[in-house]
């Protein structure tokens, strides 16, 4: 029982020091922590994808549009049980500082393909039933304070003018990881205005989203959908909503893979400073671990207790920062809400925030270790006083 | 003491240290026999060998040549983890520094050397109060390293030494760091050690009052050992 007294003991002996170590761990933790999260906020997309979905768009590149007309078709395709569409507006709501991602859908359909999009009967129906009507998500309703009825005004970048919407239904995300920040309206608004406005950009859509049967036949419906606009105007790339979202997030892959890196040196940075403390600690305790020699206690023993007062050390440390990650996280998903809105922090950082710790403790206590044992008794009671 | 057994029998002992390129001799041919019970000083000036002798006797050191064998067991012979083993049963020790672990209480580092044993919690605790008892230091068991006055240290590390009852005590200038009074209250518990527990020690001292002590007074000047009796002038 004692010998855990010893290893707290010895592990705050320095109080000044294992402070400042535990502390170095902490923010190690909370870095790594909070890298992890904003990685997997770059991936909520594509992890929050369903395998039941597929994302049709143009063979040469996302912003070009293809006809409303090739619905009927996809709808014909064996293995395909709903159609929908929309286009991605990016309208800028007061001024640019206010980004969250807005589209023009079929709603029905929409809805339909999107379970996890959770409204509401009253409100879905309203929703449905207003040309001009809007829904919104919690999270975005909550951070503009907007309410049901309240007349909401975009300003058009691709598609030009002030666009007013009622605010008719605001969802609920099914999953901690649905996006709760979407602005979605009819697409037959920005239809019918583009046909007033700019007949040439009427009935056309950015994406068609198609739901299959079974998510094993998502290989052959999506070959079906792009054999059957092949040599048409408008050739078609079908994938699956996952790899439609990776495909966003490759664009960013260096960024990504430099913030995984960053990570990473953040712990060898740690395990350097808790080496160093462990070394001093076991420099200055090289009488004491003598003196257990003495007594009789083996190898092993020593070891246990330098290894174990590197753990003390480091789990305090990693325990800490796991704790401050929490709020951490969440006042960062706050403050950058718009560009990250699913951003939580995944177990899975919590494991790897462990075994990390773990590790560095691990590895920490070898020198010190291998520099103890190696001494000899005679030589390390001459250390004393 | 001629006709009891010897519990330490010390044969051609050779043992030299390394000084860069240099080979130092430190010890060169020691032969003698610590009687059963025997309470041995060893004398001489600073350099001479004796703390050398002390440790390869207690087993935390190895001699370049030679036999040590204490109780049946030729200790040279043994591994680093044998001897670990071996020093755990069969030594108690008692340094000029005390060296307690200063992070735990009177108790608990009288406790440590049983933490090897196979004791119960319930025995482990009856044998450091009796040992305790022995160095007249029950009232302040739960008293840290830190707290304690420098005699008080000693005993307690005497008690630490006990709590084992190990086949030999060997002792390093056990009064070398206190004051007169603390040497002598020292120096009465090694002396009953001996006379009422029939403890064999074996001890290293400058001081000639600590040695009057000891039955058997040996001298030992650059690796050499010369027999002294203890009422001789030194």
């Amino acid at each position: 029982m004692y010998i855990l007294k010893i290893l707290f003991k010895n592990a705050f002996r320095h109080k000044l020091r294992t402070g400042l170590t535990i502390l170095s761990i902490t923010i190690a933790i909370l870095a790594f922590g909070l890298l992890r999260t904003v990685i997997s906020a770059w991936y909520a997309g594509a992890q929050a994808s369903s395998a039941y979905r597929l994302v049709t768009r143009n063979a040469i590149s996302i912003i070009f549009p293809l006809p409303l007309s090739y619905k009927e078709k996809i709808q014909q395709i064996e293995g395909v049980t709903t159609v929908s569409y929309g286009n991605w507006f990016g309208g800028v709501y007061i001024d640019e500082k206010n980004f969250f991602p807005n589209f023009a859908v079929e709603p029905r359909s929409y809805l339909e393909i999107y379970p996890e999009n959770v409204f509401t009967t009253d409100e879905k129906t309203a929703f449905l039933r207003d040309r001009k009507g809007c829904a919104v998500g919690r999270k975005l309703a909550e951070r503009y304070g907007w309410k049901l009825g309240d007349t909401i005004v975009l300003k058009g970048t691709t598609f030009p003018g002030n666009w007013e919407f009622v605010l008719r239904a605001i969802y609920r995300g099914k999953e901690k990881s649905t996006d709760e920040t979407l602005f979605l309206f009819h697409f037959d608004y920005l239809n019918e205005t583009m046909k007033k406005t700019a007949p040439g950009r009427a009935d056309q859509t950015g994406i068609y989203f198609v739901g299959v049967k079974r998510p094993e036949m998502a290989a052959e419906v999506a070959a079906a959908i792009d054999k059957t606009f092949r040599n048409s105007l408008a050739e078609t790339l079908t994938e699956t909503e996952k790899a439609f979202q990776l495909g966003f997030v490759a664009m960013s892959d260096a960024i990504i893979t430099a913030i995984r890196l960053v990570s990473f040196v953040v712990i060898i940075i740690i395990l350097a400073v808790v080496a160093n403390t462990m070394t001093m600690s076991a420099r200055e305790r090289t009488g004491e671990y003598a003196i257990f020699k003495t007594l009789g206690f083996g190898g092993g023993r020593i070891a246990g207790l330098i290894f174990g007062e590197s753990m003390v050390i480091t789990m305090t440390g990693c325990a800490v920062g796991i704790l401050l990650t929490f709020p951490a996280a969440a006042a960062f998903g706050k403050s950058m809400g718009m560009f990250f809105p699913i951003f939580y922090i995944e177990p899975e950082t919590i494991y790897l925030d462990i075994v990390l710790s773990l590790i560095v403790g691990l590895l920490a206590g070898i020198v010190p270790t291998w520099r103890t044992l190696k001494i000899r008794i005679a030589d390390g009671l001459r250390m004393i006083e | 003491m001629e006709n009891v057994r010897p519990i330490v029998e010390i044969k051609n002992l050779f043992k030299s240290y390394r000084r860069g390129s240099q080979v130092v001799p430190v010890l060169e041919d020691i032969t003698f026999d610590i009687a059963e019970g025997e309470f041995l000083a060893l004398m001489g000036p600073s350099g001479s060998g004796k703390s050398t002798l002390l440790n390869l006797i207690a087993g935390i050191d190895e001699p370049d040549s030679g036999i040590i064998t204490v109780g049946d067991v030729d200790i040279t012979t043994l591994t680093e983890t044998q001897l670990a083993q071996w020093r755990a049963i069969n030594v108690g020790f008692v340094f000029q520094f005390y060296n307690l672990i200063p992070v735990l209480t009177a108790f608990e580092n009288v406790e440590l050397p049983l933490l090897l044993s196979p004791l119960s919690r319930g025995e482990r605790k009856e044998h450091v109060e009796m040992a305790l008892q022995v160095v007249s230091l029950t009232d302040r068991m739960d008293h840290y390293p830190g707290q304690l006055s420098g005699g008080q240290q000693q005993r307690v590390a005497i008690a630490r030494a006990i709590v084992t009852d190990p086949t030999i005590l060997v002792a390093d200038e056990p009064t070398g760091d206190l004051d007169r009074h603390s040497a002598k209250e020292i120096m009465d518990l090694m002396d009953r050690l001996n006379t009422e527990s029939g403890k064999t020690i074996i001890m290293v001292t400058h001081d000639p009052r600590a040695a009057e002590k000891a039955h058997v007074m040996r001298h030992l000047d650059k690796g050499i050992l010369e027999n002294v009796h203890p009422q001789d002038p030194l």
